[in-house]
């Protein structure tokens, strides 16, 4: 654990004074953030806020300049393996292959994650995003709306405790994100602990219990529960946004 | 089988896989090889006897020019769709990654040595059956894809990749390069093992510093 007898049990995610620098640029500034376990935290924020080196950071792929993060208490710059085991991310980027099958990719991360009876845990999440008769179809194949739904086959092969999410509907058509979506609120409406960025307000409010605003590195709003008006939250937004509060 | 070993099977698998879909670093690394190979052919008429300085020179220079072709794909491929990413991401010592690239790399490379040998040789007017090459091309193609996967995963972040990877690899590997061509010069002309074997050392010494190192530094070369 990080030394915080306190801290509730509930808390899977603690980020402490987090910073992210490239060069002179300040990416990320002091990020404090918790979140519950089973939360869908949904982060806001126009281009260029941090959204993207935070959801890089809190799966592992960056290291941060300054600050510390915990999953489940395990320093994620300690024992990065562990955590990797624990977390999936979904971007608009799907991870895939393209001159390999649907089932020879989720076979490959099936045996990266050593997944247990990997043969049938395949066609249980070929199942779940309804692409059963695209099994044995090349990625490069399917139009991107599919690709994206097999991506997240792929996020959720080794049943992740954490989910992060980062603008996965970008690029899509709605017809392919109102698919994605459906397997979205799946996702968030289980055990899952998920943290998502999106510019789609509407899309993100649907699936949040809680909301943070980033801008320039910094976490300039948060709201959860009884907090968080969804009615309203267009104009805070827009309200924190401009102002850069 | 260890859980690390099947997980190097895995990603060599994966790359073998998708290479065999889509032929892009043997098939062009091998058409540039052959080129190579017959241009010089046309350049220099060869006797036997100069053979061991020059034929030698001649092979090592295809081989690790378009060697370097193949190493700047091996990589690039996995910036597509953010591959990359999805390998970092697995919960796995990096070191894994860098054996099953290397596996992959490894593999291409020696394809392509076993496919231009005989063409070199017969070009060249040499004896068709040299055991001894197969030797010194497998200690010199390991030694190359050591060195060449942890350049070829430093370089793949950078703009001009295919301008520092070359830069960058070759002045590391020419130890490398230089014994496999005294070495393959006698082997040409069959001469002895005595003139070859502390040049088959070198290499293998090479090889082990090479493997060692790359698997220690991967870690650090890999993050963005």
């Amino acid at each position: 654990m990080n030394g915080d007898n306190t801290a509730s049990s509930t808390r899977v995610i603690e980020v402490r004074r987090l910073e992210k620098s490239y060069g002179e640029h300040r990416a990320l500034r002091g990020i404090d953030l918790e979140v519950d376990r089973g939360e869908c935290l949904v982060i806001f924020g126009p281009n260029g806020a941090g959204k993207t080196t935070l959801l890089k950071i809190l799966s592992t792929l960056l290291k941060p300049s300054a600050g510390k993060v915990f999953l489940e208490g395990i320093d994620i710059r300690s024992k990065p393996v562990q955590v990797r085991r624990k977390i999936s991310l979904v971007s608009h980027q799907t991870f895939l292959a393209d001159d390999l099958t649907v089932y020879e990719n989720l076979k490959f991360y099936g045996k990266m994650y050593d997944v247990v009876d990997l043969e049938s845990r395949i066609h249980e999440v070929i199942a779940w995003v309804r692409l059963e008769s695209r099994l044995h179809d090349r990625v490069g194949t399917l139009s991107r709306g599919l690709q994206q739904r097999v991506s997240l086959a792929r996020a959720v092969l080794h049943n992740p405790s954490f989910l992060f999410l980062d603008e996965p509907e970008v690029g899509l058509d709605p017809r392919a994100s109102a698919m994605l979506a459906d397997a979205l609120d799946d996702i968030s409406s289980g055990h899952r602990t998920v943290v998502m960025t999106t510019h789609n307000l509407t899309r993100g409010l649907e699936l949040a219990d809680s909301v943070a605003i980033i801008d320039r590195g910094k976490i300039i709003y948060r709201a959860s529960g009884h907090e968080l008006d969804k009615a309203n939250f267009h104009q805070v937004y827009d309200q924190f946004t401009e102002t850069g509060q | 089988m260890n859980k690390a070993l099947i997980k190097i099977f895995a990603i060599f698998w994966k790359d073998l896989l998708n290479e065999f879909r889509t032929k892009e670093i043997i098939v062009s690394v091998l058409v540039f090889v052959l080129l190579v190979l017959v241009i010089f052919n046309f350049a220099f008429d060869i006797e036997i006897n100069q053979s061991e300085t020059v034929a030698s020179g001649i092979l090592w220079v295809a081989l690790t020019f378009g060697g370097v072709i193949g190493l700047n794909r091996t990589f690039a491929v996995e910036k597509e769709n953010s591959r990359l990413d999805g390998l970092l991401l697995c919960p796995v010592d990096r070191a894994v990654i860098y054996w099953g690239k290397l596996a992959g790399i490894f593999t291409f490379i020696l394809v392509i040595a076993v496919v231009i040998a005989p063409v070199f040789l017969a070009l060249f007017n040499l004896p068709l059956f040299l055991p001894r090459l197969a030797l010194i091309i497998i200690l010199a193609v390991l030694g190359f894809s050591a060195v060449g996967t942890l350049f070829s995963a430093l370089a793949v972040n950078t703009r001009s990749r295919d301008i520092m990877l070359p830069v960058l690899f070759l002045p590391v590997v020419v130890p490398v390069i230089i014994a496999a061509v005294k070495a393959t010069g006698p082997v040409l002309t069959g001469s002895p093992w005595s003139e070859i074997s502390t040049w088959l050392q070198i290499m293998v010494v090479f090889d082990i510093i090479y493997l060692v190192v790359a698997t220690l530094v991967f870690d650090f070369v890999i993050e963005e």
